[in-house]
């Protein structure tokens, strides 16, 4: 427990180590998540516009 | 002159080979980024003069490095797509922008947030910053460009000659410490002598920079995937690859 409160603690720099770690994993997460979530509507996209040609025909 | 590359050149092949490659690249950074907290955070000892404030260093280097690495990157694709007008190329480079603007981002703001403990101040005009901030005006300069123009040709040589025009800065960035008298400190890792830094601080940064260096080419991959797909989805191979429901 003692291990775990001085390693949230950062001797003291707790504020500025954790903040900068955490912009950094929402920063990195973020450039994960949105371009496979626009991979999927690209695709979606395209799928609609082909069934769309579909059904004119 | 592309040689194993010339196979990849096809969009289609490109597309598939992304889709594969992403997972592994991706799955491996994670690996490097979990054993590289870990002796970040936990395994080095704490700093005599900055204390636990110095483990920025392990977001904060790898950052800025990623930063100036992308952007070299982004010049290389945008000039092979200026002169052999590669598709491919062009759909990386615009892939490499908001990556680079991101690392750019990122090493801006945890350096600041290591300045401010450390030098007493969030910012400063020195060399080192200002040249790295200029550098994140390139990369939002670029993606603005790209946004404006609708032609993605037109929009790819606007980019190439953006980016090849600003890679002066890149060496300015690099040799700022050494060419002013700056704020910021010299340089961590050199590439000839011995580190200053002991190992089990050193160890850590070099797994990040590893880690970082996957996780780039992994979300490239998938940024680069989209691109492609909306580059070519008129062409047959794509609107097999949708009625197929993504598979192949």
């Amino acid at each position: 427990m003692q291990h775990l409160h001085e390693f949230l603690h950062m001797g003291g720099y707790a504020a500025y180590v954790w903040s900068a770690f955490g912009i950094s994993f929402i920063t990195l997460l973020a450039n994960l998540v949105l371009p496979l979530n626009t991979e999927k509507k690209i695709l979606g996209r395209i799928k609609r516009q082909l069934e769309k040609a579909e059904q004119k025909k | 002159m592309f040689g194993p590359f010339d196979k990849y050149a096809a969009p289609e092949r490109f597309y598939l080979l992304a889709r594969s490659l992403s997972p592994w690249l991706g799955w491996t950074s994670l690996l490097l980024f979990l054993a590289g907290l870990y002796g970040g955070l936990v395994y080095a000892p704490a700093d005599y003069q900055q204390g636990d404030s110095f483990r920025i260093i392990y977001v904060h280097v790898p950052s800025a490095w990623m930063s100036l690495f992308v952007y070299m990157l982004m010049a290389t694709f945008g000039a092979m797509g200026l002169i052999w007008k590669v598709k491919i190329s062009d759909a990386m480079a615009r892939s490499c922008a908001p990556l680079g603007a991101a690392f750019t981002f990122l090493a801006l703001v945890t350096g600041s947030i290591w300045g401010k403990p450390m030098w007493g101040t969030w910012w400063v005009w020195d060399a080192r910053l200002t040249s790295e901030l200029i550098l994140l005006f390139l990369y939002l300069g670029y993606m603005a460009l790209q946004a404006a123009i609708d032609d993605r040709r037109m929009a790819a040589r606007a980019g190439a000659i953006l980016a090849l025009v600003g890679v002066i800065n890149i060496p300015i960035i690099h040799y700022s410490v050494e060419w002013w008298s700056t704020l910021h400190q010299g340089p961590t890792v050199s590439k000839v002598g011995a580190p200053s830094i002991h190992m089990s601080m050193l160890i850590p940064l070099l797994i990040m920079f590893l880690g970082f260096k996957l996780y780039f080419f992994s979300v490239l991959l998938i940024r680069a995937r989209g691109e492609i797909l909306d580059q070519e989805k008129n062409s047959r191979w794509v609107r097999k690859l949708v009625t197929n429901g993504g598979q192949k």
